[in-house]
């Protein structure tokens, strides 16, 4: 038999309907919904008489819009509002589980899928944002899709989809202390580019992925899509498994053990084919700082703005030049003199324990500089904060000068209040630095936790291998 | 959905790389609840000046020049980013059919087929050369074919452009996809038989409005 890739594998079970020269019918075993992307769905569902088929494989969240501070008043931005009220009607009308604000289990869409085990090895995983590929960390194949790709999905389970071209990132080596996932899929990006997985599914593999845990390697998978490939995925392993044992939608004692020899064939087969292969040295990769307008615009925190002149391709010049200006920067400025006014700790990216854990001890007695306006920690899931506050880090990030907030997407994409202001700069853990993306008018460096809660300490972008980072993982 | 067979109008220049839905859509514009109306916002923050909504003169979806234009002349990776679908409600609202760009993204791509929307790609070079008639020439316009899958101009130019024969049948008969998907009831029907795919909740999470199936 031909060796066949991870992508391939999971393809082929979910095949409902192949006719030569056309694309595909594919099964979709988890269907998730925000509030963001679902109402026009619906309603065009609605419109053609149509019913969602498989209501028990569908879940709604309300994470975009919604306030990550005293939820229990009532929501003043009206559109909002009516958002929420929609997918509350949709989910009632329709049997589709919902976790609404107020449910204790309520978090970012990518967050919760994987924490409650709704997401599993081998599934097909589909949602209305593009930070879907997250899943892909178990070894599913998770993409983001259009709002009618959404109703297709309600109507039939199924989605047309063409076979995409594979991509294999190997990140071989030990990550220095200090680096993170956040680290490796920026230095991903800035090495094939905004579109260079453009088409492509990719596979992660290497020393340095599978030293990474659960935590981490969504972080890599989460920020595919930014590398223009639509869905990323690790092949299931011993971390995964431990990982996913005892969640409260994957099976338990004799289920679960059968299951886990099932998910142990989810690998791509030695002398797979793949379309790309781009390799990596964790050890050349330092903490990240993205510098521009788009996350391939990314530099190590040692180094320096670059200067349009450096790019040889006139577009890339003219692209580079307009991002200078937009995000106010000079060309040579070393990237540890650029201050910073606020910092997000959160995001589908990074809000997750490790995350958390990770940036908590690196303030803990120590506080957020004089000159910061604002230090936000927005944990992914209102699971998480939870167990966040067991272990007592609301306590370190508040002693530290940083506000503890409520689950959410939050300043990442600044649907609700916690908006970035015109011309201010942030130290962003979220996914996109994309011109207006926090605020209109303002500028995001992305960056990791650890890196994030170091700026926030000194006031600007630091090197965090300055910091006691032993514990960094 | 509205067939696409063939377009003649005005080209609409965007001279940048990497336009990401970001830009076509802010954020503040997804909380809407019907797919209507995007045309005014597309582009929001590079089209208008605030406070007011005044139109930036220097932005070039504001020059006179290009008023009614409804061929969208774009460069690499047009699309990054989001997936979106109200970028293309507000492309197809604003009045473009047809978009004509060396590259885009995955999601942004698919997105304009269930809209109606042509994205066609052409070389990195002939988009150069487009870029540059389009300058050159105020009132500069071009057809689209898509039976012929042509780039054509009054000058003579003659681009092809290829696109995927499945695609191509979606625009020109403006198929519904779900429709078409539906007609394979009986193949969804058996896979479920045969994969039963389930969702079972081992323990209990704090869930509204589950009614256990159909």
């Amino acid at each position: 038999m031909t060796p066949k890739t991870l992508y391939e594998k999971i393809w082929n079970n979910h095949l409902v309907y192949e006719e030569p020269g056309k694309p595909s019918l594919i099964y979709i075993d988890r269907h998730l919904i925000h509030e963001g992307t679902s109402p026009q769905a619906f309603a065009g569902l609605k419109a053609e008489g149509r019913k969602v088929r498989r209501p028990d494989l569908t879940f709604a969240v309300m994470d975009h819009s919604v306030p990550t501070k005293d939820r229990l008043l009532p929501i003043m931005d009206q559109d909002a509002k009516l958002q929420f009220e929609a997918l509350e009607k949709n989910c009632r009308e329709t049997g589709v589980r919902l976790f609404d604000m107020h449910s204790k289990n309520q978090g970012i869409v990518h967050i919760i899928g994987p924490e409650l085990g709704i997401t599993q090895p081998g599934q097909t995983i589909v949602c209305g944002d593009s930070h879907t590929s997250t899943h892909g960390a178990f070894g599913t194949l998770a993409f983001g899709i259009g709002t009618s790709e959404v109703e297709h999905v309600l109507a039939t389970q199924c989605l047309v989809q063409s076979k995409s071209k594979t991509m294999y990132i190997v990140v071989n080596g030990k990550r220095p202390k200090g680096v993170t996932a956040k680290d490796i899929i920026l230095a991903i990006i800035g090495k094939i580019g905004i579109g260079g997985g453009t088409a492509h599914v990719a596979e992660y593999g290497g020393e340095a992925i599978r030293a990474l845990s659960m935590d981490g390697r969504m972080t890599v998978c989460n920020m595919t899509i930014e590398g223009g490939a639509r869905a990323g995925m690790v092949a299931p392993d011993e971390t995964t498994f431990a990982y996913l044992e005892g969640r409260p939608f994957v099976p338990r004692g004799k289920e679960f053990h059968e299951a886990v020899e099932r998910w142990k064939l989810l690998k791509s087969d030695d002398g797979a084919k793949f379309d790309i292969t781009v390799e990596l040295r964790a050890e050349q990769i330092g903490p990240q700082v993205t510098w521009g307008t788009n996350p391939g615009m990314v530099t190590s925190v040692t180094g320096r703005v670059p200067d349009p002149h450096d790019f040889k391709d006139l577009n890339d010049q003219k692209a580079t030049e307009s991002a200078l200006k937009y995000m106010g920067l000079k060309p040579g400025t070393p990237i540890v003199d650029i201050p910073v006014d606020r910092v997000f700790i959160g995001s589908c990216t990074n809000s997750r324990l490790d995350d958390l854990r990770a940036a908590a001890h690196l303030v803990e007695g120590k506080h957020v500089a004089k000159s910061i306006k604002q230090a936000l920690i927005v944990p992914g899931s209102r699971g998480i904060k939870a167990q966040a506050e067991k272990e007592g880090l609301d306590k370190i990030f508040s002693e530290a000068g940083f506000e503890w907030r409520d689950a959410g997407c939050s300043m990442c994409i600044g649907m609700n209040a916690d908006v970035l202001p015109p011309h201010e700069r942030s130290a962003s853990t979220s996914n996109r630095n994309f011109e207006g993306r926090q605020g209109r008018d303002s500028r995001t460096h992305l960056v990791s936790p650890v890196m994030a809660a170091a700026a926030a300490i000194a006031g600007h972008f630091v090197d965090v291998r300055e910091f006691d980072v032993a514990h960094v993982e | 959905m509205k067939p696409f067979i063939t377009h003649t109008g005005l080209v609409q220049p965007i001279d940048k790389v990497n336009v990401d839905t970001d830009q076509m859509v802010p954020k503040q514009f997804l909380k809407a609840l019907t797919r209507q109306g995007f045309g005014r916002i597309l582009f929001y923050d590079w089209r208008y000046l605030q406070p007011g909504e005044k139109p930036n003169p220097e932005f070039v979806l504001n020059f006179p020049r290009y008023k009614g234009a409804s061929v969208l002349l774009a460069r690499a990776n047009f699309g990054c980013g989001s997936s979106r679908e109200h970028a293309p409600w507000a492309i197809g609202d604003y009045g473009f059919r047809v978009i004509l760009a060396p590259s885009y993204a995955d999601i942004f791509y698919n997105n304009c087929f269930k809209n109606g929307i042509l994205p066609a790609e052409l070389s990195e070079a002939q988009i150069e050369e487009l870029f540059q008639r389009t300058e050159k020439e105020e009132g500069y316009s071009l057809t689209v074919d898509l039976p012929s899958q042509m780039v054509r101009d009054n000058h003579g130019l003659e681009y092809k452009f290829e696109i995927v024969p499945s695609r191509k049948e979606v625009l020109l008969k403006g198929l519904d996809d779900i429709g078409t998907s539906l007609l394979h009831a009986d193949s969804i029907d058996a896979y479920e038989k045969a994969h039963a795919a389930s969702a079972p909740m081992y323990e209990t999470v704090d869930v509204k409005y589950y009614t256990n199936g159909k």
